[in-house]
C-alpha cells in the first residue's frame, strides 16, 4: 500500500481538535499559547501538515513572521510535506513578513500602521478570492499566524492595533468557511496592560492550546503537556460547553507522539 | 431572581426617571457571560414580540457577534421571523467597525446573500457621537406617535472601551439611560480585560449588575492535571451574584446557580446540599477545626476591648490596667477591658486572658532609668 494515499493517522490531538479527514475542522479560531520551555511550533507544523494532506480540500494562507519559509520547507520535508510542491500547487498561500518594518513603510504614525494592517488584510482577501475562483468556491481556507508577539513587534508595540487585524480576520472565519490559528507566546509579557492582549485572545479563540513542561521537570521520554480547552465540543451554535483534554507529548525526529501520561511504555 | 431582572427589563421605566440598566460582567474564569446575555436579550425580545414590555422594540448593537448569530439564536428561542424582523433593529459593529471593507476592493467571488433589512452595517466604532445617533436613528422606527419606548442591548462594551475611553463610553451609557425613548439597557463585559474601575464606573451607572462567579476556585498551587479538572467544572455552571438597587436607594444583594445545557442557561437557587458538600470538604484531623455550639456562645459573649459593643452606650476606651471587675463596678457590665487572669469574673461574660510583659518587671528603685543618657 503506497504511504502516500494512506489517510493521515489520527492521534490523541486531531481528536481533541476534531480534525476531520479532509482536514476540516469545527472551530473558527484557535489559539496555541507556548512559552520557552515548551515550544509550541510543532503544533503549527503538524497543523499545516494535516491542512496540506492529500485529502484536504482547503488552503492555507500562512503569515510567517518568525521563520523564513525555507525552515517551515526543510520540517515538513521531514514531516513527509513538501511546501514548495504546495506552494506551487496554490493550496499554500505564505506570505514572508520576517522584514518586520512591512507596516511601517508608510510611516510610523497609528494611521500608517492601521493601514499597514489593512494592506495585510487585503492580500490575505486576494488570494481568497483566487483560491475560491480556482476550486469554484468549494473548500475551506486556513489562516495561520506565526507568531502574534512578532505582529505587535511589528506595528511598534501597538495591542490595539493587532487585534484590530484579528478582528477583521475573525470576521473572516464567520462570513467565509475560513479558521484561524495563531501563536503566541504567554510568558514574555509583563505589565497587568499586556496580559489583557492574552485575555482579548482567549476571549476570541473557540480552542485553547497550552504547551507547558511537565511540573517534575525535565524529562527524557516526555517534553511537555498540551491542555487542550475546546469551548465550542459539540459544535452547536451558540452551545459553549467545554471539553477539556490534557496529554503529553514526545518530539521524535519526523513526528510528534501524544500519549496520556503514565501510558508511555 | 433571574426571573426578576427579566421583570424589570419588561417593565422598563417609569416616566420621570432614568430607564434600567442591567450590567453583566463575567472573566475568563468563568465565561458563561455570553450565554447569560443570551438568555436575558431572547427573553426580553419574546416579551416585547408578545406586547408584554413597555418596549415596543429592541435595537441591538452587534460588537462581538455577527448579526446572523443573533437572527439564528432568536429563531432557536422560538420567537417568530416575522417577529423578529418587525421588533428587532442589529447595528453592525461587528462586520466592519473601523471601515476597512469600504477601502478595500470586495471578494468578488462572495456569495451574495441577501442583506437583512433589519440589520444595519456600522463602520465608524471609534466616534461614539455617530454610534449615539446611529442608535437613536433605528429606535425611532418603533417610537411613532405615541411616544413608545425601545429597548438597548450592547453585546460587548469590552469592545467599545477598545475603541474608545472610559469616560466616553460612561457617557454613552449615560446619555441612553437618560433618554425618553429607552426603556431599559443591557450589556455585557468582560471585568478581566480592563481596570477594576471601569467595572466600578460602570456598576454605578446601572441599576442592576449580575456578577458570574466560578462554581469552585481555583488555586495558584494548582497542578496543569487539577487545572484541567476545575476548568471542566466551571465550564458550564457558575454563581451569578446580582446586585439590584432599588428606586428607594436600598440595595437587595441576590444569588443563584446557573447552568449551560442544550436548550440554554437554566437558573437554580442556592441549595443546602451545597454547604454540606462544603463541609464534606474539611480535612479528616484528630483534632476539631470547628467550633462547637457552647463555643460559639462563648465566642459571642466575650467583650472587645477598645471598641463600643453596638448598643448605644458610651465608648470607653481601656487604660490597660484595670481588670474587668473594676470597671464593671465603675460602669456598666458592657464595658470593654480585659482582665487579669485570677480575678473573679461576673457570671455569663465572657473573658480575655491578657497579661501585660511590663507588668512581671518591678522598677529598680536603685536604677536611674536617665543613667544611660549623655546630655
Amino acid at each position: 500500500m503506497n504511504p502516500s494515499f494512506s489517510s493521515p493517522t489520527t492521534n490523541l490531538l486531531d481528536e481533541a481538535l476534531g480534525i476531520g479527514r479532509t482536514g476540516s475542522v469545527p472551530w473558527r479560531i484557535a489559539l496555541v499559547q507556548d512559552c520557552v520551555e515548551a515550544s509550541g511550533a510543532f503544533l503549527l507544523h503538524h497543523l499545516l501538515k494535516r491542512s496540506l494532506s492529500a485529502e484536504a480540500a482547503g488552503a492555507v494562507v500562512f503569515l510567517g513572521l518568525a521563520q523564513p519559509f525555507s525552515h517551515y520547507d526543510r520540517v515538513l520535508r521531514k514531516m513527509g510535506c513538501n511546501l514548495s510542491l504546495q506552494r506551487n500547487k496554490n493550496k499554500l498561500h505564505f506570505i514572508d513578513l520576517l522584514d518586520l518594518e512591512f507596516l511601517v513603510a508608510g510611516g510610523t504614525d497609528q494611521n500608517a500602521i492601521e493601514d499597514g494592517f489593512m494592506n495585510l488584510y487585503n492580500r490575505i482577501l486576494r488570494f481568497i478570492e483566487a483560491n475560491n475562483l480556482m476550486h469554484n468556491n468549494g473548500g475551506w481556507i486556513r489562516i495561520i499566524i506565526d507568531d502574534i508577539s512578532l505582529l505587535e513587534i511589528a506595528a511598534q508595540g501597538s495591542s490595539s492595533h493587532t487585534f484590530d487585524f484579528l478582528q477583521y480576520c475573525a470576521t473572516l472565519t464567520s462570513e467565509l468557511d475560513c479558521s484561524l490559528l495563531i501563536l503566541n507566546h504567554g510568558d514574555i509579557y509583563s505589565s497587568e496592560e499586556d496580559q489583557r492582549l492574552l485575555s482579548h485572545l482567549d476571549y476570541l479563540s473557540d480552542v485553547v492550546i497550552k504547551a507547558e513542561t511537565l511540573s517534575t521537570g525535565i524529562a527524557v521520554d516526555v517534553h511537555g503537556q498540551l491542555t487542550i480547552i475546546n469551548k465550542r465540543a459539540l459544535g452547536e451554535l451558540g452551545w459553549s460547553s467545554s471539553k477539556v483534554y490534557n496529554f503529553q507529548f514526545k518530539l521524535k525526529e519526523n513526528a510528534v507522539e501524544f500519549f496520556y501520561p503514565g501510558t508511555k511504555f | 431572581m433571574a426571573e426578576s431582572i427579566s421583570r424589570s427589563l419588561r417593565d422598563g421605566c417609569m416616566e420621570g426617571e432614568h430607564a434600567p440598566a442591567l450590567t453583566i460582567e463575567d472573566s475568563l474564569a468563568s465565561s458563561l457571560g455570553s450565554s447569560v446575555f443570551d438568555h436575558f436579550l431572547a427573553n426580553l425580545v419574546s416579551q416585547i414580540a408578545a406586547g408584554k414590555s413597555q418596549a415596543r422594540g429592541l435595537v441591538l448593537v452587534a460588537f462581538n457577534r455577527s448579526p446572523a448569530f443573533y437572527l439564528e439564536l432568536l429563531r432557536r428561542k422560538g420567537v417568530d421571523a416575522q417577529h423578529v424582523d418587525k421588533r428587532v433593529r442589529i447595528l453592525d459593529c461587528y462586520s466592519d467597525p473601523l471601515g476597512w471593507k469600504k477601502r478595500v476592493p470586495p471578494l468578488k467571488t462572495a456569495q451574495n446573500l441577501p442583506v437583512k433589512a433589519n440589520v444595519a452595517c456600522f463602520s465608524d466604532a471609534r466616534d461614539t457621537n455617530k454610534l449615539m445617533a446611529s442608535i437613536l436613528d433605528l429606535g425611532k422606527e418603533f417610537v411613532g406617535q405615541d411616544k413608545s419606548r425601545f429597548a438597548v442591548a450592547i453585546d460587548l462594551v469590552s469592545s467599545l472601551l477598545r475603541y474608545t475611553s472610559l469616560p466616553i463610553v460612561a457617557g454613552l451609557v449615560n446619555k441612553l439611560r437618560s433618554n425618553d425613548q429607552t426603556s431599559c439597557i443591557v450589556w455585557l463585559i468582560h471585568s478581566d480585560l480592563h481596570e477594576q474601575r471601569v467595572s466600578a464606573a460602570l456598576a454605578y451607572v446601572s441599576t442592576m449588575v449580575a456578577s458570574i462567579q466560578p462554581i469552585a476556585q481555583c488555586t495558584d498551587e494548582q497542578t496543569s492535571q487539577q487545572n484541567s479538572v476545575w476548568l471542566g467544572k466551571n465550564s458550564d455552571k457558575a454563581k451569578l451574584h446580582v446586585r439590584l438597587k432599588r428606586r428607594n436607594g436600598r440595595v437587595k444583594l441576590l444569588a443563584e446557580e446557573l447552568h449551560l445545557d442544550q436548550v440554554g442557561v437554566k437558573f437554580t437557587a442556592v441549595g443546602d446540599q451545597n454547604s454540606n458538600a462544603a463541609k464534606s470538604l474539611l480535612p479528616k484531623v484528630q483534632f476539631n477545626l470547628q467550633l462547637s455550639e457552647q463555643e460559639r456562645v462563648e465566642r459571642a459573649k466575650v467583650v472587645l476591648p477598645y471598641e463600643h459593643q453596638g448598643n448605644g452606650e458610651e465608648i470607653q476606651i481601656y487604660d490597660g490596667r484595670r481588670s474587668l471587675s473594676d470597671s464593671i463596678s465603675i460602669s456598666q457590665p458592657s464595658v470593654a477591658s480585659p482582665v487579669i487572669s485570677d480575678t473573679q469574673v461576673a457570671p455569663g461574660i465572657g473573658e480575655i486572658h491578657y497579661v501585660r510583659d511590663s507588668d512581671d518587671e518591678q522598677p529598680d528603685s536603685d536604677e536611674d532609668p536617665d543613667d544611660d543618657l549623655d546630655i
